[in-house]
């Protein structure tokens, strides 16, 4: 067991040093920071000394191992645009984003089980095919766009939704704000929550409607059915117990890819989080900041990965004597 | 108990309730917030409206662009290299330290030291204090943009920021990047004070109750400056009423917020000029100006800025905008394809020619959109063009290299005068002196350098136009460039606010002076 957990740890810094190997790599394709820190009439002659601060005129290894020295010790070097510790301004911008996760988490746990179970057991009904049907079009609208119309629709149109920010949010614990605190908090997480999950939503519908409808087709629900059980207590106790178990397995993995997705979410509705910072600092050129959220956002899937081969380890023997052989 | 506890409340109902009806707040959205609170630290229309809020200018524009006094209450030439200018009494900082002319002083001093401001002041040598209320402002030549340069001078707390921080830095000190003092901490005269910010969210202005401008009707106790870079999300928030200003309103939603009930738009010209270069080492036909000239006329800037830029643009036959001294009517845009294709014939490209463009895709106005249009416009001439739009982020490593051999470029004269486009986008390339910076045409011509030097030493402004104009001739003339249009500016208010009386074609709005109306 001993050996497995040192082999996993070890792949797991190998891969955060490939990770910082590109992420770093990359910076040099994003453009000049200069332009974005000084105004046009500035002379070349005073860019350069500038540069030469910054260190950016010197070599890539020296730069490289510069950057894995100070990230060692926790340094992910300072953000042009907000003058502080890159680490620091992700570590504020990250509750935002993880408060917005778990909105969008509520709304797909609340509806998906409802809404997929409903569609397994009356697969031809009128309303059946109308959500099925609004399945694709969730899933084939591109979030930014799902995102635009309800801000037209329920902002401007009907005036019932903020279009835009945070709101009132109120100090918990450290960096962390939260919006489910106060009216206000809560009316400015429903929009940005309803965006960030309608990719989401739709996928789990038909997830969850295809692995109930596989059930509702085996022997002891048949038999549960020949007993005289009522028909509810099949569909929601012995039935859907089975059907969650995989869908839990894939949820736990794509709660994770949903942190992509806030990008968008977060730009459109300038959701001060993690996601909407990255793509500013993209365009601001503010590579430290870009540099650290590659790091960041991959040592968080590095992590999750690691803990989860782990307990598989621990659970299942069998999984990591396969592991090893390979 | 139960009693107590709800007299308590009413008693606090009560006496809050005035305070929360008297404040008059305006939420304003731009598309950017301020970098830094240190107005010294980045030269850019995000500092300048930070600091005509938290700070005041020495003089300043008016809509029309004439000069209006601000902390300086007078201004006389003494000699032909001195201004005197006489300090209005009574100013006093946020601090609370009164305003006196060692703060201009030590404030030159600073500016000097900027990365981005000193070339502005590069003419300016001292400032020599006369009295508390007294200052001679000194350049090293004549210089006729004396004023237009006072612009520039927001006065800095030069108490506030002298000294030391707890960690032993210098409190005044300009930092490019990095953390400082004066980009956390700021003191100035203007009619506001930054309570709260928390930078890319949110900064909460309040107002300053010692203004000194008792004359100004500007009633608004509190500011809430959101940054908000979508431009759909930017206009919903005006339209749903969750913001009262937004800045700038997108050319695609004009229509939009002009028809929507309770939002007004307010547009203007603006003074930022679109042109293309064409780099003349790069391609032989570009030394010829009859080829240059072609392409001036076979480009169809009119028609860009109705299609393309759906109206909202000025078109533009040369780069000084209506008001700067340069300006002529005379220089007016050239479209005439049967005039292009035959100055092509007559300067042996019949055939045409194939050149390669670039152009941005998110610095400018629908800026990959008009280097589209203009591509194929080059096209009935027989000018093949093989264009490639980039992110401002890469495309200006690439301006610098000169890498295409047509290059979008538009410019905003800090100095508010046409020898400022002059100086950077047409002059002789030159690394001294740093004129040409921007000339990725190497277009050069020593008559129209010596006439920019000789408009620079000259103060009558009537003898300025003249030369300015001249220059300006020449440079059509020759089709030094391809002009393309000055950009419009558009904001959306909330109707009642009179936001139309504050907003200039500078863009940085004075909302000290905004009057809203209230009770309606």
């Amino acid at each position: 067991m001993f050996a497995y957990l040192a082999k996993r740890v070890i792949q797991a810094i190998a891969v955060m040093f490939v990770i910082s190997l590109i992420a770093f790599a990359i910076q040099g394709n994003l453009g000049d920071p200069l332009r974005e820190l000084v105004g046009q009439s500035v002379s070349e002659e005073v860019r350069q000394q500038l540069r030469d601060e910054l260190g950016l005129n010197d070599s890539f290894v020296t730069q490289y191992l510069r950057f894995a020295g100070n990230a060692l010790q926790g340094d992910l070097g300072t953000s042009y645009f907000f003058k502080e510790p890159a680490l620091d301004v992700i570590l504020k911008k990250l509750p935002a984003t993880l408060e917005l996760v778990f909105g969008a988490t509520l709304i797909i746990v609340g509806l998906s089980v409802p809404l997929g179970v409903y569609t397994a057991i009356k697969p031809n009904s009128i309303l059946s095919r109308i959500i099925m049907g609004l399945s694709i079009i969730g899933i084939s609208i591109p979030v930014f766009l799902t995102a635009i119309l309800m801000i037209f629709v329920f902002s401007v149109e009907f005036g019932w939704l903020p279009s835009y920010g945070r709101g009132d949010t109120v100090q918990v614990w450290g960096y962390w704000q939260t919006n489910f605190a106060t009216a206000d908090g809560w009316l400015h997480i429903i929009l940005p929550s309803i965006a960030l999950a309608s990719i989401m939503l739709p996928l789990f519908v038909r997830l969850i409607r295809a692995e109930m409808m596989e059930v509702l087709q085996s022997e002891y629900v048949k038999y549960a059915k020949a007993k005289g059980i009522n028909p509810w207590r099949i569909y929601f106790v012995h039935a859907l117990k089975n059907t969650l178990l995989p869908v839990i397995t894939v949820g736990g993995v794509q709660i994770g890819t949903m942190v992509a997705y806030t990008i968008l979410t977060e730009t459109v509705f300038q959701w001060p989080g993690m996601g909407f910072m990255f793509l500013e600092a993209v365009n601001r050129v503010d590579t430290p900041l870009i540099v650290a959220y590659l790091i960041v956002v991959g040592f968080i899937f590095v992590v999750t990965n690691t803990i989860v081969d782990l307990i598989y380890g621990l659970v299942n023997p069998t999984v990591n004597i396969a592991r090893m052989g390979a | 108990m139960t009693k107590f506890v709800r007299s308590l409340a009413a008693a606090a109902v009560v006496a809050m309730a005035p305070v929360a009806y008297a404040e008059t707040t305006v939420r304003v959205a731009y598309d950017a917030d301020p970098v830094s609170l240190d107005p010294h630290e980045q030269l850019s229309g995000g500092t300048l409206q930070l600091s005509h809020m938290v700070f005041d200018p020495l003089v300043r524009w008016t809509q029309d662009l004439q000069f209006e006094p601000r902390l300086a209450e007078s201004w006389e030439q003494i000699d032909g290299t001195t201004m005197r200018f006489k300090l209005r009494s009574g100013v006093t900082f946020h601090s609370g330290n009164p305003l006196t002319a060692n703060d201009v002083d030590w404030t030159f001093d600073r500016l000097k030291q900027s990365d981005d401001f000193k070339g502005i002041f590069a003419p300016f040598t001292d400032v020599e204090v006369v009295d508390d209320m007294t200052f001679d402002l000194k350049t090293s030549e004549p210089y006729p943009l004396v004023l237009h340069t006072a612009t520039y001078i927001f006065p800095m707390d030069s108490a506030f920021y002298s000294g030391t921080t707890a960690d032993g830095k210098e409190k005044a000190e300009v930092v490019k990047h990095g953390d400082s003092f004066a980009s956390r901490n700021v003191s100035g005269t203007g009619p506001f004070i930054v309570s709260e910010r928390e930078q890319g969210v949110r900064v909460v202005f309040d107002r300053y109750a010692d203004y000194w401008d008792s004359e100004s009707g500007g009633n608004v106790d509190k500011i809430v400056l959101s940054p908000i870079k979508e431009d759909p999300t930017r206009v919903a928030a005006l339209l749903s009423g969750d913001v009262d200003f937004i800045a700038p309103v997108p050319p695609t939603d004009l229509k939009r917020v002009e028809e929507a009930e309770g939002v007004d738009l307010i547009t203007m010209p603006g003074t930022r000029i679109i042109t293309f270069q064409m780099n003349q080492e790069r391609v032989e036909a570009f030394k010829d100006a009859r080829v240059r000239k072609a392409i001036d006329y076979a480009v169809n800037n009119a028609g860009i800025v109705d299609r393309i830029m759906r109206g909202f643009g000025t078109v533009g036959g040369q780069a000084s905008p209506s008001g700067y001294l340069g300006y002529s009517e005379e220089f007016a845009p050239r479209f005439d394809l049967e005039k292009a294709k035959a100055l092509m014939a007559e300067a042996g490209y019949a055939d045409g020619f194939s050149i390669t463009m670039m152009a941005p895709n998110n610095r400018y106005v629908n800026d990959d959109k008009i280097a589209q249009a203009v591509a194929s416009m080059l096209a009935q001439i027989n000018i093949k063009v093989d264009l490639q739009t980039m992110p401002k982020a890469q495309y200006w490593p690439a301006f610098d290299e000169r890498a295409a051999d047509m290059m979008m470029i538009g410019w905003h004269a800090d100095t508010e005068d046409s020898a400022n486009f002059h100086q950077f986008l047409t002059a002789c390339p030159d690394d001294a002196t740093g004129n040409g910076q921007y000339n990725s045409g190497n277009y050069c011509n020593e008559e129209a350098d010596k006439l920019m030097n000789e408009a620079n030493a000259e103060t009558d402004p009537a003898k300025r136009a003249e030369l300015l104009q001249k220059l300006e001739g020449i440079l059509y003339e020759e089709a030094a460039f391809i002009p393309l249009h000055w950009q419009n500016l558009a904001w959306g208010a909330k109707s009642g606010m009179n936001a139309a009386e504050i907003v200039n074609a500078l863009n940085f709005p004075y909302f000290g002076d905004l009057v809203v109306e209230t009770g309606s």
